[in-house]
């Protein structure tokens, strides 16, 4: 980190048309951000009620609301979308939701462009875990599970923080994202032998490339306070990352205590990513990809780049949901799968694009 | 004076590589000797040699011969193949941190494989011969594109931009996989789910015979080629400069590396981090002239493959734990080591 600010100091040094640049691009736009994240929650509606109609058992887009409003236990329809298509749309939403902010987050603290929760590793240590639960205590209440799966998370958070401190001069992006990278093959490969030796294999496997197919009301309801909770706090600690966004020093200069932000924000970055990675399972990319084109539509402010990222993160799991489903029924493509197919060409734009060598 | 204290040190220093070679040729044949030994069916040590010899039962004469010694001349063909692929591309790159694995020849090769199993046969009636080739292809285009997409005009190849979008192709390549590998059925996606383990799964004669003239052509090319590695590893600049024709020797070089390990693959599944681990541990021994670097690498390379496919059949036994896993757990530390040793 340090290393790059001082990359980027010299540049701004030695460059004065790129300085100039820099500044210009130092923008926010609370309008559009408005606007986008109005328009967000509406196409989130329409998605919500195209994802619940959309299905192996074709619903009327009018069921739908009937029962939600009314719901009617003897009706299979409305039994259908109440206990299945419901609390699927709505998982994928805060997983969406979870995933993209704990993006922000990362990204804005550690000025990486390349930071994602999954890239990082905090993805399969969350999955570790799980396949540990899954194979020492199997039918273990969900709320364990989710502890387990933060617990997962903050260690491979402790891990990459710790070789990114003991590093001279910081790690630079590329190289946060190899250790990431190996610190992911290793925490797979001790869970593919878990689950070889275990023969848990075929569930851990779905689950692991992306399954929200399974979710339901009890995870929701301990999965949901965890992920609002997290998304407040990242909303009242946005400023604070905003600044972090500018650097260290420029932080500390703006009078910033800038150690507990940092460890207040990997707080919330591990409960939004463990709690996203217990239900989805290890989906990377999406704290990856929105991030980028919030900031892209809104400006540089993180008040306004983590609700948008939270709004366009629920819509693009919910629409990868709907077209996991609808690629080759009645069997079901991961999302994982299907946001990777997305989010690898967009990691390559991002790590050629020209000026930043990384 | 000054002559002989030179020879001197040249003396030393080929007495200390005929040391670091035999001592790791009495660990191949060590390990050999005690992977022949492990399994369910016991055998002691001497009775191991006397059937080798030709004096055994006709029971232990099958369990070696048709069981356990195709598995282990396997496990040291492919640490041999990928250790090298891994020490060339370490010199083309010129990034300590290249590896067939991050660079995307893997997943390449084990794509292409997938969707041959997927969509033809099931992969014990595929003629053994066919794999390695279908396998050098998928490794052949995910190089290609990684190295295409690094490329720039005036620059040339950034090391750091190689490694980078190896890891995106990789994870590309690997969901596409996943999307093959969900529509097969439960039968085949048992075989899938190991091969991508990394799993040594043939075991039969065949695939020796299939893997053995890649390793049997590419590795003496690559010897042959030390010199000229010696002066790439300099940088494109400088090997200009001493005579190098330098973007063709790159690319016999690039597509022996892929050739290397995308065979590998094919027989083994994907193993990763052999490739980076057995050129560094050589070179921590015998330095960094490729004339004798890449005989210690392979060496170390089979040494690790044995050594690992020996723990992964011994740790759980009866029932067995991948080599690709063995390998994983011990070489990703071993890679965090080394990136919090040498500076950015």
């Amino acid at each position: 980190m340090a290393e790059n600010s001082r990359l980027h100091n010299s540049q701004l040094e030695s460059e004065p048309a790129l300085a100039g640049q820099e500044v210009e691009r130092l923008y926010s736009r609370p309008i559009t951000a408005i606007l986008i994240i109005l328009g967000g929650l509406v196409a989130l509606i329409l998605a919500l009620v195209l994802s619940v109609s959309f299905g192996a058992m074709d619903i009327k887009f009018l069921m739908v609301w009937d029962a939600i409003f009314h719901f009617n236990p003897d009706l299979k329809e409305h039994q259908v979308i109440h206990e299945l298509r419901l609390p699927r749309v709505l998982g994928c939403m805060l997983v969406g939701s979870a995933f993209a902010v704990a993006g922000a987050i990362m990204q804005g603290m550690t000025r990486n462009p390349l930071a994602d929760s999954g890239l990082l590793g905090l993805n399969s240590g969350a999955g570790f875990a799980l396949a540990l639960c899954f194979a020492f205590a199997p039918g273990l209440s969900y709320s364990y599970i989710m502890m387990f799966s933060f617990l997962g998370a903050a260690v491979s958070t402790i891990v990459v923080v710790v070789l990114g401190a003991s590093v001279r001069g910081g790690l630079t992006p590329m190289r946060m994202v190899l250790a990431g990278v190996t610190l992911s093959a290793l925490l797979t490969a001790l869970s593919e032998g878990i689950a070889l030796y275990f023969r848990i294999g075929q569930e851990l496997a779905f689950w692991y490339a992306g399954g929200v197919a399974g979710i339901r009301w009890e995870q929701l309801k301990v999965m949901f306070p965890w992920v609002g909770v997290a998304l407040i706090a990242a909303m009242v600690l946005s400023r604070s990352i905003t600044m972090l966004s500018l650097g260290e020093e420029v932080s500390k200069g703006l009078g910033l205590r800038t150690g507990p932000v940092k460890l207040a924000g990997v707080i919330i970055v591990i409960m939004l990513a463990g709690s996203a990675v217990s239900v989805a399972g290890a989906v990377s990319f999406i704290g990856l990809l929105v991030p980028h084109v919030a900031r892209k539509l809104v400006g540089v402010d993180y008040k306004w780049i983590i609700p948008t990222s939270a709004v366009l993160g629920a819509l693009l799991v919910v629409l990868a949901d709907l077209a996991a489903r609808t690629v080759h029924p009645p069997y079901e493509t991961p999302i994982g799968t299907m946001i990777a197919l997305i989010g690898v060409p967009f990691f390559l734009y991002l790590a050629n694009k020209e000026r930043r060598e990384l | 004076m000054k002559g002989t204290m030179i020879s001197l040190a040249e003396v030393r220093r080929k007495r200390r590589n005929t040391l670091v070679i035999s001592v790791m040729l009495i660990g191949i044949l060590a390990a050999f000797l005690i992977s022949m030994n492990t399994g369910v069916i016991r055998m002691s040590p001497l009775d191991v040699v006397k059937t080798l010899l030709g004096f055994g039962t006709a029971q232990q004469h099958l369990v070696l011969f048709d069981f356990r010694l195709p598995r282990i001349i396997i496990s040291i063909l492919i640490g041999m193949g990928l250790a090298v692929s891994g020490a060339v591309l370490q010199a083309l790159t010129r990034n300590a941190l290249a590896d067939p694995g991050i660079i995307g020849i893997n997943s390449g090769a084990g794509m292409v494989i997938l969707l041959y199993v997927a969509f033809y046969s099931s992969p014990t009636a595929a003629p053994a011969y066919l794999l390695p080739i279908l396998a050098w292809l998928g490794g052949g285009v995910a190089a290609l594109l990684v190295f295409i997409i690094s490329y720039r005009k005036h620059k040339g190849l950034s090391s750091n931009r190689l490694v980078l979008n190896g890891v995106a192709i990789s994870s590309g390549f690997s969901a596409v996989t996943i999307l093959v590998s969900l529509r097969i059925n439960p039968e085949q996606y048992q075989f899938v789910s190991t091969w991508l383990a990394g799993s040594i799964w043939s075991k039969d004669w065949s695939y020796v015979t299939a893997l053995l003239p890649f390793i049997v052509v590419l590795l003496p090319f690559v010897y042959f080629k030390s010199q000229t590695i010696n002066v790439l590893n300099l940088g494109a600049p400088l090997a200009t400069g001493l005579g190098a024709a330098v973007a063709k020797q790159q690319i016999w070089l690039l597509a022996a590396a892929v050739g290397l390990a995308s065979s590998c693959v094919a027989v083994s599944g994907s193993i990763g981090f052999v490739g980076l681990i057995a050129p560094h541990l050589a070179r921590r021994l015998v330095g960094q002239r490729y004339q004798i670097l890449l005989p210690a690498t392979a060496l170390a390379g089979g040494l690790l493959v044995l050594v690992a496919d020996t723990l992964g059949r011994w740790i759980l036994q009866p029932s067995e734990i991948p080599t690709g896993i063995v390998v994983a757990v011990i070489g990703a530390p071993y890679f965090l080591y080394l990136m919090f040793r040498t500076k950015g």
